[in-house]
């Protein structure tokens, strides 16, 4: 392990500062969590609902330490030549046909072992997290989005830091990723997966991060405006909606409240930037019934 | 680094069996992660403590909630047994003289103004103190009811201490208002305190866990378990969906296309360097669900009814038929409601079920199906009934849905009995099992995604189910 090229945080206090000038408010155990998974080289899977922060949590992370972040968007039917490796067999064939046709005389078949080297092989985003030597984080986006199949396949990488290519042998990383899984918790992972993750649940923030978040993106917006802002949220949230309000459409409302000038939320500011913040047909109809009435 | 106290490694250990009791599955490599990660942050502070262990043994929200449960009471109960032995007088001797103390200076009216202090500057470990204090102090009033909500709502109400949304007209609302927050933050540490209380008198957890029971049994009801039959159903379309290409590798086993290679291949002269594939015939399957809705099945067919409510959003093609004594399509009415009430009441009562006498007449089904459907069926389908298999001494007409099965590609039998129960009394189940591709009980979520995983999968497992054919077709 390449622990000690790269300056490992001391404590969960300085990840949280770091994370904090990257503009990520990061609570206890989010920092705490960041901080062991640097220092046990552990990935983290970080589960929670949609738009708590999982993804920015990585770039966040990318942004703190100074690392590249490689990105792999996980898809049903995503499979290994997607995201690790692929021949690049084009370039093989016309290698095969350079070399036959400066060998006149055809004496000698092309060697394999010439065509099955890493000039050939095209990187995908895990094959390119573990050969880039410089250190990265690696963002493993809606893993449960894929079968579980590919979920088995990542399982080598996850553990061991490397990718066995059947022609080349196995590669290992150069330097040590930090690794972060997101899921959206619409399928249960397999315990395999689990087990070799640090598990970060994220929830929606409480109150007054939530009104930090927001001001730290919105500076502009007047705090009182901010706290009833968080709190007309906090009641859309408690309804059952198909797609409440996230972290990241909060942040959106502020922006719009600041466009329209707004400096409190009544009825009329709510009903028009309402599509803001609610994005489903049915969910529209049951806000405006259950919450524009208690506006006042 | 850190080197942990002796015997705290025990009891992180028992700690972690305490946790398997509860059912949260923790390995070995869990558990020497949760030591590496105990290395490198300081034990002495609780909370990094708590979560350093949590992340590496808690793996799911519910594992989570389980696992601040038996954290408090074990570590609760690991520092009372420590300090008996320490201390002669014991750990209750030490708290009694703590509060003997604050007797005297606090009474009702000072500690609930220390309370709300407290709450106001968000001090938790003040906050602890004082719910502790606070539970003593009505200790002592009158005796514990012994439900932990019960006594919350006596001392809360004792404080007076309520949101300041509700306390603006009270009379003593005195003071900075407090927010609904801050107040629930109180009221945990209450909770816990007096949790803690209740455990230690009784030596154990308390018997009620609701959360991982109601989780799992039968009849299905209420927004939650509908989303747990979406979640299964949605991934068995997910499974469907990537079956039939074997996933690791998706252009293996395509076919090539010689005519348009070698066409292509001018371009290059004469190599064949872009390969062309034949297109790949997506797998459409069609679904022909048929869903028994008489009284026999009454408490299970809201669980059918959301089953199929799963299936409609999922799958285009797939038409649904409810049954008692009839059968009768109801496709329509899944595509014209979105709501799943409103779907249940069209059903039972406009839904054109046709019953005349309330029981089921599974012969006159099958031949109605046959009659009426089965003409669709093809090498596509597959059929897929749910039922109690519950004849009320009608004649199962197995020959008649054999011809059933044996247009459809696959069928499959759910039933929302326990396998111990089938084919005693009315039951003719084994009559129509030789037909199917699979028969399965289904009367949990975890049954239909056991379903789904063995329909994805291609397999039917042979112990538990008697099957006919071999459908996996396509693979293996």
């Amino acid at each position: 392990m390449a622990a000690t090229l790269q300056n490992l945080p001391e404590s969960p206090a300085e990840v949280a500062e770091a994370l904090g000038d990257a503009a990520y408010l990061a609570d206890d155990s989010t920092a705490l969590i960041s901080y062991l998974a640097q220092r046990l080289g552990k990935p983290i899977l970080v589960e929670g609902p949609a738009g708590v922060g999982k993804t920015e949590l990585a770039k966040a992370l990318s942004r703190a330490t100074g690392r590249e972040l490689v990105r792999l968007q996980c898809y049903e039917g995503l499979d290994e030549a997607k995201a690790l490796y692929e021949w690049n067999y084009r370039k093989q064939l016309l290698q095969i046909q350079a070399t036959a046709s400066t060998k006149e005389d055809g004496s000698d078949p092309v060697n394999m072992g010439e065509i099955f080297t890493a000039e050939f092989l095209l990187e995908r985003p895990l094959m390119k997290a573990i050969a880039n030597p410089e250190p990265v984080v690696l963002l493993i986006d809606e893993i449960d989005k894929t079968d579980q199949e590919f979920e088995a396949m990542l399982l080598e990488l996850l553990s061991d830091f490397q990718i066995t290519i059947p022609e080349m042998g196995r590669i290992g990383a150069t330097t040590h990723p930090i690794v972060l899984l997101t899921s959206n918790n619409s399928r249960e992972l397999t315990e395999a997966l689990k087990r070799r993750c640090l598990y970060l649940w994220l929830d929606y923030p409480n109150r007054e991060r939530e009104i930090e978040i927001i001001r730290l993106h919105a500076p502009e917006i007047d705090v009182a405006l901010a706290g009833r802002l968080v709190d007309v949220i906090d009641m859309v949230r408690e309804l059952d909606l198909k797609k409440p309000p996230s972290i990241a459409e909060s942040i959106d409302w502020a922006r719009t409240l600041i466009l329209m000038g707004a400096d409190d939320i009544d009825e009329k500011t709510f009903r028009e930037s309402l599509s803001i913040i609610i994005k489903h047909r049915t969910d529209l109809d049951l806000v405006a019934e259950k919450i524009v009435p208690r506006l006042g | 680094m850190s080197d942990l106290p002796s015997g705290m490694t025990e009891q992180i250990l028992a700690f972690c069996e305490a946790l398997r009791s509860e059912e949260v599955a923790i390995g070995t490599s869990e558990i020497q992660d949760a030591f590496r990660a105990l290395e490198i942050v300081p034990w002495t502070s609780p909370v990094d403590f708590k979560e350093a262990l949590a992340t590496t043994v808690a793996k799911s929200p519910r594992d989570r909630e389980v696992f601040d449960l038996v954290f408090d009471r074990h570590f609760f109960r690991a520092t009372e047994e420590a300090a008996l032995e320490h201390s002669p007088e014991g750990a209750d001797g030490h708290r009694a003289k703590l509060s003997e103390g604050a007797r005297e200076e606090l009474g009702m009216e000072a500690l609930a103004e220390a309370i709300r202090q407290a709450i106001a500057d968000g001090d938790e470990s003040a906050m602890n103190e004082l719910a502790r204090l606070a539970i003593e102090a009505f200790g002592r009033q009158s005796e514990s009811s012994g439900v932990v909500g019960v006594d919350m709502q006596r001392i809360r109400r004792g404080l007076g201490i309520s949101p300041s949304s509700d306390s603006s007209g009270d009379a003593e609302g005195e003071g900075e208002p407090l927010d609904r927050d801050q107040i629930a933050r109180f009221e945990r540490q209450l909770r816990r305190e007096l949790q803690r209380q209740q455990i230690t008198r009784q030596g154990q957890l308390p018997p009620a866990r609701p959360l991982s029971d109601l989780n799992r049994s039968l009849p299905m009801r209420g927004a939650q378990d509908l989303a747990a039959v979406h979640k299964a159903v949605a991934q068995m379309k997910r499974r469907l969906a990537t079956l039939g290409h074997d996933p690791r590798g998706a252009k293996r086993g395509r076919t090539v296309d010689v005519r348009r290679t070698m066409r292509s291949s001018l371009e290059t002269g004469g190599v064949p360097l872009n390969l062309r594939y034949r297109p790949r015939r997506p797998r459409k399957p069609e679904i022909y669900v048929l869903c028994d809705v008489s009284t026999s099945v009454s408490s299970a067919s809201t669980f059918f009814l959301s089953v199929l409510h799963a299936l409609h959003d999922s799958f285009r093609k797939l038409r649904s038929f409810v049954f008692i004594e009839r059968i009768s399509e109801v496709t329509q009415v899944f595509e014209d409601e979105r709501d799943f009430t409103a779907i249940a009441e069209k059903i039972t009562s406009t839904g054109g079920v046709a019953d005349v006498s309330g029981y089921t007449d599974y012969g006159r089904v099958w031949n109605e199906f046959l009659t009426d459907v089965s003409a669709d069926l093809g090498p596509r389908s597959t059929v897929i009934v749910l039922g109690d298999a519950r004849t009320n001494g009608r004649p199962p007409a197995e020959d008649v849905f054999a011809r059933v099965a044996d247009r459809a590609n696959r069928t499959f039998w759910l039933n929302p009995e326990p396998e111990l129960y089938w084919n005693y009394g009315d039951s003719v189940m084994s009559a129509y099992t030789p037909f199917c591709d699979g028969a399965f009980e289904c009367w949990k979520t975890e049954h239909l995604e056991q379903f789904v995983d063995v329909v994805a999968s291609g397999k039917v497992e042979a112990g538990q189910s008697t099957a006919r054919k071999y459908t996996s077709g396509h693979r293996y």
